[in-house]
């Protein structure tokens, strides 16, 4: 809390909308808490049409539409008509479950700016076992027509051990799809993919070849499709910089109406996010607890204090130092100054072991019942 | 790829050009990401409607603001553009 003036508090620009935690997918490595069954809450339409008002009203201009499976909710197409009125850029963060060409055009129609589809491997075999339903050959149909509609197309990959050895495969998929944008994420590992780390967690050498192949792939596809490497922090030697500041950009809206710093934040203890039900987006921003947290460089403990690159990674991701060392005040144990960065190691050695192994454990898939056991 | 400077320019039909009340400048939208303009940038933007070509955006200009000789900045602006996927010749 110490340390921060209210007159250098700048406003969100981006607005991250999770409408539901419902979602037909089950991929082991999802983003959403892993205690998502307990929260099963969700605001209603008039909440979320104000929360869009309020958030724009303060500056906020790109609008993330995610989830779980935002199309399970009714109310999109009337959400994003509104975020259109407002002036937001919208994305639709879908799994493409569901996703009909009508509803490709009726979302167009209400101002919808993009959609993202996420495809699990460049099979379908490794796709269907991974997002746990067989959803590999419609996936593929609605990128091709969500091209077919003039949207921007942007294919997310998310990239772990059982499908990095795809990565030819999947650059060549991208291509023939026609995707303006391919954004390969390379696995965080916070929530279920820390629960299931051992299986996900790739090799350094399995990285380094991954990346060459994703490199030498941009250059002959440059000027046609943009390539977005989201880099694999357990191999780098410094933090990200996270959230690009605590409090600075980035607001997350939970399904519940909890605001969140960011969209692992609720895992954090004794934050006490606010709920959009109690306060104004710009009460949250400008004066809560959670937002405030770790605004600025005071909350900070040596080496992070005294370091000369705090102002680049701002000490790396909160969520991570709470979760491997369990100081959330700590230095992200990713960074080689931290006095903790063996856990990194540790993590990176099990997972090969894992790897080499020969009977590794099943992956754990995200689905109510899983959450609740492991809640 | 470099401009061609025989046909007109349009800016790109995936990306939007919008002016920011908050921010007080113009900034281009696309796909999770943003880049905020300075004024003459956005002049320049402004003018790729698929009509005009790089002569004419900068004639234009140069009339507009009463002044000569921009032919070159420009010209290196909307190369960037154009690398950029901002805007583009059919």
């Amino acid at each position: 809390m110490a340390g921060y003036t209210k007159t250098n508090i700048t406003p969100p620009r981006w607005l991250l909308a999770e409408l539901t935690y419902a979602c037909p997918l089950q991929c082991p490595y999802c983003s959403n808490p892993i205690d998502y069954a307990k929260h099963s809450s969700e605001i209603g339409t008039e909440d979320w049409k104000r929360v869009l008002t309020q958030a724009r009203k303060m500056g906020a201009v790109q609008l993330g539409f995610s989830g779980g499976e935002p199309l399970t909710r009714k109310d999109l197409p009337e959400l994003v008509k509104h975020a259109r009125d407002l002036g937001y850029y919208s994305n639709l963060i879908t799994s493409g479950y569901g996703l009909t060409e009508d509803k490709i055009i009726e979302l167009k129609e209400a101002g919808l700016d993009h959609i993202q589809v996420s495809i699990q491997a460049s099979s379908q075999e490794l796709n269907d076992h991974i997002a746990g339903t067989a959803s590999f050959e419609h996936k593929k149909q609605v990128a091709h027509l969500v091209k077919k509609h003039g949207y921007p197309m942007v294919l997310c990959v998310v990239i772990h051990r059982e499908n990095i050895h795809q990565m030819p495969d999947i650059l060549k998929m991208a291509e023939a799809l026609g995707a303006d944008y391919l954004e390969l994420a390379n696995t965080q590992y916070y929530g279920w993919a820390h629960a299931n780390r051992d299986l996900l967690l790739p090799t350094k050498e399995q990285f380094a070849e991954a990346e060459k192949i994703a490199q030498e792939f941009k250059e002959t596809v440059a000027g046609k499709m943009k390539i977005y490497y989201v880099v694999p922090d357990f191999h780098e030697d410094r933090p990200k910089a996270c959230m690009n500041g605590w409090g600075t950009t980035f607001l997350t809206i939970a399904p519940d109406g909890v605001a969140l710093p960011c969209h692992s934040a609720r895992e954090l203890p004794n934050l006490e996010c606010p709920n959009v039900n109690d306060y104004s987006i710009e009460e949250i921003w400008t004066d809560s607890k959670a937002f405030n947290f770790f605004r600025g460089f005071e909350w900070m403990t040596e080496p992070c204090r005294s370091c000369d690159e705090k102002e680049k990674d701002f000490g790396g991701c909160r969520c991570q130092a709470y979760l491997l060392t369990g100081n959330m005040f700590a230095t992200d144990p990713v960074c080689s100054k931290s006095p903790n960065r063996h856990v990194i190691d540790e993590a990176i050695a099990s997972a090969r072991t894992a790897a080499l192994s020969d009977n590794e454990k099943p992956l754990i898939f995200r689905n109510s019942k899983n959450s609740k056991l492991l809640s | 790829m470099i401009l061609n400077t025989d046909l007109p320019i349009q800016f790109s039909r995936t990306h939007r050009l919008q002016w920011e009340e908050a921010q007080q400048k113009n900034v281009i939208l696309y796909p999770e990401g943003m880049v905020e303009l300075n004024e003459s940038s956005a002049e320049i933007l402004k003018l790729c409607d698929g009509s005009r070509t790089l002569a004419q955006i900068v004639s234009e200009l140069e009339e507009k603001f009463a002044t000569q000789g921009l032919h070159n900045d420009i010209n290196a602006f909307l190369e960037v553009a154009l690398q950029n996927g901002w805007i583009h010749q059919n």
